[in-house]
């Protein structure tokens, strides 16, 4: 099948998970990503293993966001395996890395110097907190970069501690905006025929994925977001928004007039509060009100209430239940990949191209994987 | 400042944020971007999403997702403004949707019937569950897809039940997603139809406990104390200090009881405990921060390596000379001459900053001027 990213190369020095996980989006929309691995140990992340689980070697993790690349060992710090590596740079589209700043100039891998072997390349750069500053040291790491962005207070209720996102937020929404920066890098490469660097930095991109609260922020005498004592869900929205308990599992109840909920599930009580102003002012009120009358209730028993008055709503599931759903199946999100005699699944890329899902089955490389391949085809 | 998408040209259909924010980030890197609005309505996020934060008339949200776009106000039932819509189709380069399914072929404006206009167009689709299956009409509001995904299992402690990311991180990343496909046809050239669903990305988002989960079976544990990350052990997570919260996000449990002076954590030598148990070890470490400050512990931490940080709100964040240095802030201006401050692109290109001083539109700002342009 044709991808959008056919003949494009990119050479990706980077470890761990922000440029990885950006690697992964263009391969799996048809670039041939080549991980550019030190020959003892390669990318620190095979080694870095959650719940102890490991397939052929490499963690697990490794292998789901370096599926459907291929991977070259070279000890950059040896004249002559670099020299090889400038000779793939010089026959490639996209180079990519996360060093700490200074590395790259000392391999002599810095922009300036790639662009004299190749002019027209784009040269990503990833960093945790930009280049500049006294933040340029830190650890560009997911939690740290949560933490100092402000986001760790918008989610969990008012009187709770900051709360963290339960993900790796940061490196994942720096993935996807390393990934727009290389790729309209490469427009502009297709249609004016000049390169470009592109940098991104952990801490602009959660800055930018709280922009909407930030600007209101902004330009309110900064006053900060409180968030909702009662099944807060988002410090800027108000009653009833937000999941509660039932008597036998969680639903999430969305926006909407509180009237319409309150008469679709016979909720006695709030009615001096129906008005949007209100619904806002005195959420906590509300919710506390709501959280009591749900409980008396199944889930199942509210959902049929409320869907047969269009009300917005839906059952909080675990993996369990989601991989049971119907509605999950027909997504086919799930791919198995085969190496050696581990195997491993995982998620398939989540953009459609020309109605066609897009899967990939091939596996994470090992280290060195393509090197004999390489030297052939790029004549090395 | 010249732009990476200087000469593209978006058709933007799209309304609230998951769409828009795909949009935004076009306009960010160059791209002229064309709203379509509802003669009457408008895109319904300038009013009725966070409606409490207004910038000028409009919510302070539409301000922030919607700078630096043009605002055309038009009826899509109608013949005339059909024609038009037709026209300006031709000479895009992308057209984007975040109806549901079926919305945009009743309009007759289906990517077959707009491909027949502009045999070059990338058609790009937004929806909340796809296509297919028995979720397809169900509303794709944020809140529902962090539900019904499996995602309130993950934040939180366990005590806390179900908890929801406290921020429309599925809006937030579908738009992302949506932005690299445009993208990666427009590198192609051709042709394309791109579609994101908010469920497909945030199962994308989960691709790690997921990935888990197939392999194992196992459900998700949070854990009890100052839990920040289910699949990571001590000490990760946020720990009160007597002046505030800081960060512990990796480092070797005896080696902080060394530097910390806490000498129950010697023992725990055998990594495999610091998952295995990192209940008990978080809380032997929370009970021995909270006596002194943030600042202590960091002028401890910091100097040997201990990956580590304060623990800022936003006030604290934009007073930092680390947030100062960014230029992250810029200043926008409407057409009346009204500013505020929003954020810009967060990527730079050849170590410059990406800004624009043109705030969001008002509805159907650009109506004439482009009737004029595409008469």
């Amino acid at each position: 099948m044709k991808r959008p990213l056919d003949g494009i190369t990119v050479l990706e020095f980077s470890q761990y998970l922000a440029g990885p996980y950006a690697g992964l989006r263009l391969a799996d929309l048809g670039a041939r990503v080549i991980k550019i691995e030190r020959p003892k140990g390669g990318d620190a992340c095979r080694q870095l293993a959650t719940k102890n689980m490991w397939a052929d070697g490499d963690s697990v993790l490794f292998h789901t966001i370096n599926r459907n690349k291929d991977s070259f060992a070279a000890n950059l710090k040896d004249p002559e395996d670099l020299e090889l590596v400038k000779k793939l740079i010089k026959q490639a589209d996209v180079i990519t890395h996360n060093f700490r700043p200074g590395i790259m100039q000392r391999l002599g891998l810095d922009y300036d110097s790639v662009c004299e072997i190749n002019p027209s390349i784009v040269y990503g750069e990833v960093s945790g907190y930009g280049e500049v500053g006294p933040w340029r040291d830190k650890p560009g790491q997911d939690l740290l970069g949560q933490s100092v962005s402000g986001l760790t207070w918008l989610t969990g209720n008012g009187d709770k501690p900051p709360t963290p996102f339960g993900l790796a937020v940061a490196d994942m929404l720096c993935g996807t905006h390393f990934a727009q920066g290389l790729l309209a890098a490469l427009v502009q490469k297709k249609r004016k025929g000049v390169g470009a660097k592109v940098c991104v930095s952990l801490l602009e991109s959660i800055i930018d994925f709280q922009f909407e609260g930030f600007t209101a922020f902004l330009n309110n005498g900064q006053e900060l977001p409180e968030r909702a004592k009662v099944a807060n869900a988002h410090a800027y929205m108000g009653a009833p928004y937000g999941i509660y308990k039932t008597k036998d599992s969680s639903i999430a109840i969305s926006m909407g007039a509180l009237q319409k909920l309150c008469d679709a599930i016979s909720c006695e009580g709030l009615e001096a509060y129906y008005d949007v102003d209100t619904q806002f002012e005195k959420r906590d009120v509300i919710k506390a009100k709501l959280a009591e009358h749900f409980l008396q209730e199944s889930c199942a028993h509210w959902l049929a209430k409320l869907e047969v008055n269009d009300y917005w709503c839906s059952a909080v599931l675990n993996y369990d239940q989601l991989t049971q759903e119907e509605a999950y199946k027909v997504l086919e999100m799930e791919q198995t990949l085969v190496r050696e005699d581990a195997s491993v699944t995982t998620t398939r890329c989540p953009i459609r191209i020309n109605g066609k899902k897009l899967f990939s089955s091939k596996p994470a490389p090992k280290i060195g994987n393509a090197n004999a391949a390489l030297t052939e085809e790029f004549g090395l | 400042m010249s732009k990476p998408l200087d000469d593209i040209f978006v058709l933007d259909f799209t309304q609230f944020l998951s769409g828009p924010v795909a949009t935004l980030r076009l306009s960010d890197l160059g791209a002229r971007v064309l709203k379509v609005e509802h003669h009457e309505k408008g895109d319904l996020s300038r009013s009725i999403y966070a409606s409490h934060f207004n910038i000028g008339e409009q919510s302070a949200f539409f301000q922030a997702i919607n700078r630096g776009k043009e605002s055309l106000s038009a009826n899509l039932k109608d013949t005339q403004d059909l024609e038009l819509i037709k026209k300006l189709v031709a000479r895009a380069d992308v057209v984007v949707s975040n109806f549901r399914p079926g919305v945009m072929a009743r309009l007759g404006l289906d990517f077959d019937t707009l491909k027949a206009i502009n045999p070059q167009l990338i058609f790009a689709e937004i929806s909340g569950y796809g296509r297919e299956g028995p979720w397809a009409n169900k509303p794709g509001q944020d809140l529902l897809l962090q539900a019904l995904t499996g995602l309130c299992d993950l934040s939180g402690g366990e005590a806390d039940g179900a908890m929801p990311m406290g921020l429309a991180i599925a809006d937030n990343l579908a738009g992302a997603q949506l932005a690299q496909g445009i993208l990666a046809a427009l590198v192609s050239g051709e042709s394309t139809l791109v579609e994101v669903s908010m469920m497909e990305a945030m199962l994308d988002f989960q691709f790690e406990p997921l990935t888990l989960y197939y392999q194992d079976g196992e459900a998700i544990q949070r854990g009890n104390v100052n839990a920040a990350h289910s699949l990571v052990g001590a000490p990760y997570g946020l720990y009160k200090t007597k002046s505030g919260y800081i960060a512990l996000a990796m480092g070797a449990i005896p080696k902080l009881g060394e530097l910390l002076g806490c000498e129950p954590l010697l023992e725990y030598i055998d990594s495999s405990r610091w998952f295995a148990e990192r209940d008990s070890i978080k809380s032997i470490l929370a009970n021995h921060l909270a006596p002194k400050s943030s600042e202590y512990w960091l002028s401890i931490l910091e100097p040997a390596d201990i990956w580590c940080a304060q623990v800022l709100n936003w006030k604290e964040l934009v007073a930092h000379e680390g947030f100062k240095v960014l230029n992250m802030v810029q200043t926008v201006t409407d057409s009346q001459q009204e500013s505020y401050q929003t954020t810009r692109c967060p990527i730079k290109f050849n170590d410059e900053i990406l800004v624009s001083s043109v705030a969001a539109p008002s509805l159907g700002e650009h109506s004439e001027k482009i009737r004029n342009e595409f008469a």
